[in-house]
């Protein structure tokens, strides 16, 4: 295609938006609250996983030996544990690091009644981290069953309750944007089908003329993916600034919960949500248009 | 140059529009086609552009076998044929310079050439001192100039002009056939369908008189049959 026929085709699917002002404003206001919500859920779905994530690495399984094990052997069963994929991190902690680490935290002024006494003598333990903690379970089940060891303990309502919330949201999100995708690849199509009215006269000179279906076609596909960039582009401005006054907000108003609402930074969001968004917003205008345009302007 | 041979075109169980037409139109050739409402003139048309295609016949435009052209070169064949109709069919949007440089712009002819052609054709058809106008500012004979120009900036072999007088008075009516006369004398083959019965006697160039879809005459040098 020649540089001045690619131009043509831009000008004149620019010229098209601008001929059906009130129809290109209601597509790009559909797409952009498509994309505004894709946005904020994807925002939403991000923190949750870090939040997710950090909680999911406070999961810990532990792990006590029966009395009279063998330093030997609690080494083997350490080594054992690290062997599972599942694992991230194994952690010994001696009878003595045990007692220390419950006399600071529970005994306060109560600490000289035990003297030099370890009440937590038989209380060395593995701390066991994991990468996914869906596979709790399973782990549990394999560690209990090795020799040497008396009771493993384990969050069960935390690991399931997280991994559920996790997975929920996935589906509802996925549900949200493929609904939200639908509408907006229709109203495309409908802006485009306006436009090919509006042109009818014109298109049929052009196809008279001889040019060929891309020049016929690639005015509406532009103008498809025009629309779709600018409704992608103002929402992504839009949840910016919404993104860093709400979480300003936030963290100002629950410092309590400081530790455990740790929210990402709008770059580590933006970084994939941009490509994303505007990948999204040009692909359903070019989907919503070229099957549109194939379908009304047959040469 | 134009070559029909054994053409049948039926639109559904009716008649058919166009009954076993046999045409040789030579390169270089003016000719007439005149016949009443529904005699098979537009089938023809559109048949010569490839809008139809005929129910059985072959058609051969340029050396080309039309009833066998594949979808993604009939732009290129319709570049060898320019076209003018009754109603100009101008851009109403754009301006004189810009509805004929449309034509080149739609088949990707480079931008310097466009600028040197368009005052060239638009100087042929008289309108060179117009060229900022919009076709609502022109008379009907200065917007069908406008469409003549559009239809041979290309330079086609072969043009068809569908009524080009219909909606002109006999003034403007002569002057488009003085230019399509022209046109012609250049070495492009000209196809004029009409109903204006002074303009067919008074040119006595070759005439086709069509009926029910049957060619019922053909003569070399002639004037308007009335078929009543």
């Amino acid at each position: 295609m020649r540089i001045n026929t690619f131009f043509y085709t831009i000008g004149q699917g620019i010229k098209n938006i601008w001929r059906n002002k009130l129809f290109s404003l209601a597509t790009i206001a559909t797409i952009a609250s498509c994309v505004f919500l894709f946005g904020l859920l994807y925002s939403v779905v991000l923190n949750f996983q870090n939040i997710v994530k950090q909680a999911q690495a406070g999961v810990a399984v532990t792990v006590f030996f029966e009395e009279g094990t063998s330093d030997e052997r609690i080494a083997e069963i350490g080594e054992e544990i690290k062997k599972r994929g599942e694992v991230s991190k194994v952690v010994f902690i001696s009878a003595e690091e045990a007692w220390e680490s419950f006399k600071a935290e529970s005994l306060g002024e109560y600490v000289d009644s035990f003297g030099d006494d370890n009440p937590l003598e038989n209380d060395s333990n593995y701390e066991i981290y994991l990468n996914d903690v869906s596979m709790q379970s399973s782990l549990v089940d394999y560690i209990e069953k090795l020799d040497g060891v008396r009771t493993v303990n384990k969050s069960v309502i935390v690991a399931s309750m997280l991994t559920s919330v996790n997975s929920l949201i996935a589906y509802v999100s996925l549900g949200i944007i493929g609904i939200l995708l639908a509408v907006s690849i229709f109203l495309i199509s409908n802006t485009v089908s306006l436009g090919i009215t509006v042109r009818k006269e014109e298109i049929a000179i052009m196809k008279l003329i001889g040019a060929t279906d891309f020049v016929v076609h690639a005015p509406f596909i532009f103008e498809g993916m025009i629309l779709g960039f600018v409704g992608s582009a103002l929402p992504l401005t839009a949840i910016y600034f919404v993104y860093v006054n709400v979480v300003e907000y936030l963290q100002n108003k629950f410092k309590v919960l400081d530790s455990l609402l740790r929210f990402l930074d709008i770059h580590q969001i933006f970084s994939t949500l941009v490509p994303v968004s505007i990948a999204l917003g040009v692909g359903i205008g070019f989907l919503g248009s070229f099957f549109t345009a194939k379908k009304h302007l047959k040469v | 140059m134009i070559i029909l041979e054994d053409v049948n075109k039926s639109y559904g169980k009716g008649a058919p529009a166009l009954n076993n037409i046999s045409l040789h139109i030579e390169k270089g050739e003016f000719a007439f086609i005149v016949g009443d409402s529904g005699s098979g003139k537009s089938t023809l048309i559109k048949l010569l552009l490839k809008e139809l295609t005929p129910t059985s016949g072959k058609i051969y435009v340029n050396n080309t076998d039309v009833t066998r052209l594949k979808h993604s070169r009939i732009p290129k064949y319709r570049r060898g044929i320019g076209t003018v109709f009754q109603d100009f069919r101008l851009l109403k949007d754009r301006n004189v310079y810009e509805n004929v440089a449309f034509a080149q712009r739609v088949i990707s002819v480079p931008g310097r050439e466009i600028r040197k052609n368009v005052p060239s054709v638009l100087s042929l058809v008289g309108l060179a001192e117009k060229y900022k106008s919009k076709p609502k500012e022109l008379s009907g004979g200065e917007q069908q100039r406008v469409a003549l120009a559009r239809a041979i900036i290309n330079k086609p072999r072969i043009l068809l002009a569908d009524e080009p007088t219909g909606n002109l008075d006999p003034k403007n009516s002569w002057e488009i056939m003085k230019l399509l006369e022209q046109i012609n004398k250049n070495g492009t083959t000209v196809l004029v369908v009409t109903h204006n019965r002074e303009i067919v006697n008074e040119m006595r160039k070759r005439v086709i008189t069509m009926k029910k879809g049957v060619i019922i005459s053909d003569q070399k040098k002639g004037g308007y049959i009335d078929e009543d």
